[in-house]
């Protein structure tokens, strides 16, 4: 059942994007199924390098920031009493009950020169000139933050929930103050939260093509916009497959160095 | 005797239930002191009190005659061995041992020695690189001491220490504990359920009920001299009897049941009107005869043999009164008659005076 389950939703869909990653293009767009390896080798372009790049570095800064914003949110959600808890959770969740493009819309109002940042800023008397604050690299990161941030959270919240209060205590009662209990208890063995919530803020952060367009204005191409493109502007669509893969097998590698660094870490 | 820790007036709620009422304490530097009572008795409240991991809502604490009744438990000079040990999973046995030191921020050289020597002392030398998952419960228990005793606190406490060990264990710790406390020369407060836990390891304890403290002495005071009905039951005193005191003589006491003859007990430690005691002999006290009364106990009542239970080197006897109270009665195996008790048979329980205690209400 799991496996056909499988097979059905994810293997197949999975091997027509194979298959068209490695046909060719029509000559008015659609796939001709000639095999060749031409789209691939287009990716070797020093170009499209640094879109990959690019797109790395912005999902890693945005799995930073959720960790960094998400750890002090988590710890408070997980040793808060189970009303609270509950409370703090719905609160997480109710942005997911909108549509997520709405809520990205929602930004550029706050952010945009004449938006509800910018009046406020200078109703305030702090700025005399609005801020450009829409289409930037930290619109784009702030709106990945915003919109993967409950990723992090919850996974950390269960991770710290396992850690006993008992473990705590034992820290305080052997001189530790609250930060070095924080940084020398609960952080290193929140790390299986911070292992999951990583995962699950970076791969979508990595191909991410709605925030970077509406944010970031489109003027830094980034490997899901470029995607977006190929398929629906180009219509590459063998190209489009090809770079999917692309990006697939980045993560994939990427994966691999990181969970190869913890696990040698951990056998010291 | 110098006092160490002082509780004065202490009273610590947890929503509705009072956990400690206006309890008053003083232990001596030194000390192995315990604290005895039944789960939910406030015992473990008492020991985060000192440690300062709760605040008491009124009355304060001393220690050596400091107050430090709102520092926080890193600015104590007391540490806790709590009931499962909290070891930090992701830390080895020596950097366990030397977390405290290392907050303290003392010189990694000096850590790297302190460390070493605390093994020693508690027998764990080669299992410094090992991870608390890799070690058994007895060593999980000396690694938990060895890291609270590392930082010489003035006073270590104790929540429930032999609790988790199986019975073998339990016996060989208790011997530990006694040496460990010899060889550091600091306060240890002890937090137990077992009675005679408490009567082997303390050199004082306090018997504590309803977040009361009944009383406190010497175990043999305790054992000896309860104060209260509470108190000698908790201690082992099982078989009780209430009664009337009819006449009072020599601190001996003659106390009237309507269903038994008169008995002759020692009078109440303090003051013996005449009134309502309960009667309390202790099981391994009591004379079981299937003859009638022999010379030499002077107090003699009736009963049924109810069951009987074979311990090794013991049996207990099981007695069903007049009254429809059980009794128990232990008899060493060598005491026993040639010719076993049946069940259901009619025997006499007999004891000395000396042997019994009257326990105002």
């Amino acid at each position: 059942m799991a496996s056909l389950f499988l097979g059905l939703c994810f293997l197949a869909p999975l091997l027509l994007v194979l298959g068209v990653s490695v046909a060719s293009r029509g000559l008015y767009g659609g796939v001709e199924w000639i095999g060749t390896l031409e789209n691939y080798r287009r990716m070797a372009d020093p170009l499209i390098g640094a879109i990959f790049l690019r797109s790395i570095l912005f999902a890693g800064l945005t799995t930073g920031v959720c960790a960094v914003v998400g750890f002090p949110l988590a710890y408070c959600m997980a040793r808060a009493s189970h009303r609270w808890q509950w409370l703090l959770l719905t609160l997480v969740m109710i942005p997911f009950w909108t549509n997520f493009l709405v809520r990205t819309y929602a930004w550029i109002l706050i952010l945009r020169a004449d938006g509800v940042l910018n009046s406020t800023l200078m109703q305030l008397g702090i700025q005399s000139e609005p801020l450009t604050l829409l289409f930037t690299d930290a619109a784009v990161c702030v709106g990945l933050v915003y919109g993967y941030l409950p990723f992090m959270v919850l996974p950390l919240v269960v991770a710290i929930e396992r850690i006993s209060p008992q473990l705590e205590e034992a820290a305080r009662d052997l001189y530790a103050t609250t930060g070095s209990m924080i940084r020398h208890i609960v952080l290193p063995l929140s790390k299986p939260g911070f292992l999951a919530g990583g995962a699950l803020v970076f791969i979508p952060s990595v191909g991410a093509f709605i925030t970077p367009y509406l944010l970031g204005g489109g003027k830094q191409m980034m490997v899901g916009t470029l995607i977006q493109q190929e398929f629906l502007v180009s219509r590459d669509w063998p190209f489009g497959s090809a770079l999917s893969f692309g990006l697939m097998g980045t993560v994939l590698l990427l994966w691999f160095l990181v969970s190869r660094t913890l696990s040698r870490r951990e056998a010291q | 005797m110098t006092t160490t820790v002082e509780l004065k007036n202490v009273v610590k709620t947890h929503g509705v239930v009072t956990a400690v009422d206006r309890v008053s304490l003083k232990i001596g530097r030194g000390e192995f002191f315990s604290i005895l009572g039944p789960s939910g008795s406030g015992k473990t409240t008492i020991l985060r009190l000192i440690a300062g991991l709760d605040v008491p809502d009124q009355g304060d604490i001393f220690i050596q005659e400091r107050v430090v009744t709102s520092d926080p438990p890193h600015a104590r000079p007391v540490n806790m061995v709590s009931q499962h040990y909290a070891l930090f999973p992701h830390m080895t046995v020596f950097e366990n041992v030397a977390f405290g030191l290392k907050m303290r921020r003392k010189r990694p050289r000096d850590i790297q020695q302190a460390v070493k020597q605390m093994l020693a002392m508690v027998r764990l030398e080669g299992k410094a690189p090992r991870f608390p998952g890799q070690l058994s419960g007895g060593e999980q228990q000396r690694v938990a001491l060895a890291r609270a005793l590392v930082n010489h606190p003035v006073v270590l406490l104790l929540d429930e220490p032999l609790a988790a060990l199986d019975q073998r264990l339990r016996q060989e710790m208790q011997g530990e504990l006694k040496r460990l406390q010899q060889e550091v020369k600091a306060t240890f407060i002890c937090v137990t359920h077992q009675q005679d836990e408490a009567l082997m390891l303390s050199d004082r304890l306090a018997v504590m009920h309803g977040g009361k403290i009944l009383q406190v002495g010497t175990p043999q005071e305790i054992y000896e001299q309860p104060e209260s009905t509470t108190v000698a039951k908790f201690i082992g005193l099982s078989n009780s009897l209430s009664g009337t005191i009819t006449r009072i003589e020599d601190g001996l006491c003659w106390v009237k049941h309507e269903a038994f003859p008169q008995v002759v007990v020692k009078c109440p430690p303090h003051g013996s009107e005449q009134g309502p005691v309960t009667v309390m002999i202790r099981p391994e006290r009591l004379h079981v005869s299937g003859e009638p009364p022999a010379k030499g106990y002077e107090n003699t009542i009736p009963a049924i043999l109810h069951q009987t239970v074979f311990n090794g080197n013991e049996i207990f006897y099981h007695l069903r009164l007049r009254n429809e109270a059980i009794w128990i009665a232990r008899v060493p195996i060598d005491e026993t008659h040639t010719r076993p008790l049946a069940i259901g048979q009619a025997v006499y329980l007999q004891w000395s005076p000396s042997e019994g205690l009257a326990l105002s209400h």
